[in-house]
């Protein structure tokens, strides 16, 4: 089982084991990566911060309890390392549907084109989500975690996990009519 | 097709439709799902658009790429340093459990987050091997324990991805053989093996070499070694 492994690979990083290191590292640093780089929006940020992530496993690795998957405790530092990281740099933090309209050229017609096709509009979309809305779709639909392990890594009950999918899925779909695109629901 | 009559469950299972698209819902509440767009239509369209939305997220972080090589040698230079400053006492663990441990959980199979994070592991699992059996510092000795010396019979090997620690174990076992190096090559696959502490005749080696080569299950490759 991958938890199982997980689990002893924690254990042996908790014992120094530098190698155990390198292979949880080769594991995972790319899923980190890729959900720090959708928060911070930095490649740069994103790869210090990974590093930051893994050296606190390595220092951390003697108090995993074991209650949660070991992907879901590296999220949540990883989450954590991010939020501050954003919080060091407000005034550089592009806002979220600024962020959207810029990467939005004018209708030129290859745009027009580019338009029609559903799926680069929905991953435009995708791009042009919250922080808050990115990190929840992310989450469940990428990194394949439960309601439950979304509540641990985002530090927020069952329900609002729920509620806040439902309303990051919302805003797709209004992102998407912005862009001409109607799918029907809500 | 009917659609749910009570209007509150149908909110509570289209909740549940994106950890239903994504596979991390319950036995439980699958059923439920599965039960709820089998007899809903307009159900069975939005999940429709759930799915296409986790078809999407997928590609938009694929498109993501990798960090490069500077993050990890960043993390290890700053393990380096801290073990440096206050090395960690380490537990002794029998080589067995070692080498059990770590296989177990380092098998293409189970890894695969992807194709690519599993040709990591295998490289992995063969590192993991050598550095285990040859470097171990005071480590039993034993079928698969030798250092590298210039006398004798030596075959090069690559052991099949699949193959366990109880196979290679027994492998070297049967053939009375002991891993001396390895990886020799940048891939960190092939491993060099003695066949014999005394130098055996050409024959000898190339005999024992097809046999070993009729080892699929454990081998990939194999050929003697001057």
């Amino acid at each position: 089982m991958q938890s199982t492994s997980d689990e002893v690979l924690i254990g042996r990083i908790a014992n120094g084991d530098r190698l155990a290191m390198q292979v949880l590292y080769a594991r995972y640093h790319v899923r980190v990566f890729r959900f720090v780089v959708r928060l911070v929006r930095d490649e740069s940020t994103a790869e210090d911060l990974i590093s930051e992530v893994f050296l606190d496993v390595w220092r951390q690795a003697g108090r995993f309890e074991g209650r949660s998957a070991v992907s879901t405790w590296l999220l949540a530092i990883a989450r954590f390392k991010s939020l501050s990281a954003l919080r060091r740099r407000p005034d550089e933090e592009l806002d979220e549907e600024t962020a959207g309209a810029i990467e939005d050229p004018s209708d030129d017609p290859a745009t027009a084109l580019e338009k029609k096709d559903k799926s680069v509009m929905l991953r435009k979309c995708l791009a042009g989500l919250s922080a808050e809305h990115r990190e929840i779709i992310d989450l469940v639909y990428y990194h394949e975690k439960s309601v439950e392990e979304v509540a641990e890594i985002v530090g927020i009950p069952e329900n609002t996990v729920k509620t806040r999918m439902f309303y990051a899925r919302k805003r797709l779909a209004e992102l998407l009519k912005s862009e001409g695109i109607e799918r029907g629901w809500p | 097709m009917n659609t749910i009559s009570k209007e509150p469950e149908r909110h509570e299972i289209e909740a549940l439709l994106p950890w239903h698209a994504a596979g991390t819902l319950s036995r439980r509440d699958a059923d439920r799902v599965e039960q709820a767009l089998a007899g809903d239509r307009e159900l069975a369209r939005r999940y429709d658009l759930v799915r296409e939305e986790l078809a999407e997220t997928i590609h938009l972080n694929e498109t993501l790429g990798a960090p490069s090589a500077r993050a990890m040698e960043k993390l290890f230079a700053a393990i380096d340093a801290e073990e440096a400053r206050a090395p960690r006492r380490r537990r002794s663990v029998d080589l067995g459990s070692r080498i059990s441990e770590f296989l177990s959980g380092l098998t293409p199979r189970t890894l695969a987050w992807s194709a690519t994070v599993a040709a990591v592991a295998i490289v992995l699992q063969a590192a993991v091997i050598a550095t285990v059996m040859v470097k171990e510092p005071g480590a039993p000795s034993g079928p698969g324990l030798a250092s590298a010396s210039s006398e004798g019979s030596y075959a090069v090997v690559r052991f099949a991805p699949q193959a366990t620690a109880n196979d290679i174990t027994n492998f070297l076992g049967a053939y009375k053989a002991t891993l001396v190096e390895g990886p020799l090559n940048m891939g960190g696959q092939l491993y060099r093996i003695r066949l014999s502490e005394t130098k055996l005749p050409k024959e000898e080696v190339g005999k024992i070499v097809r046999q070993m080569q009729s080892e699929s299950k454990v081998v990939g490759f194999v050929a003697a070694k001057e």
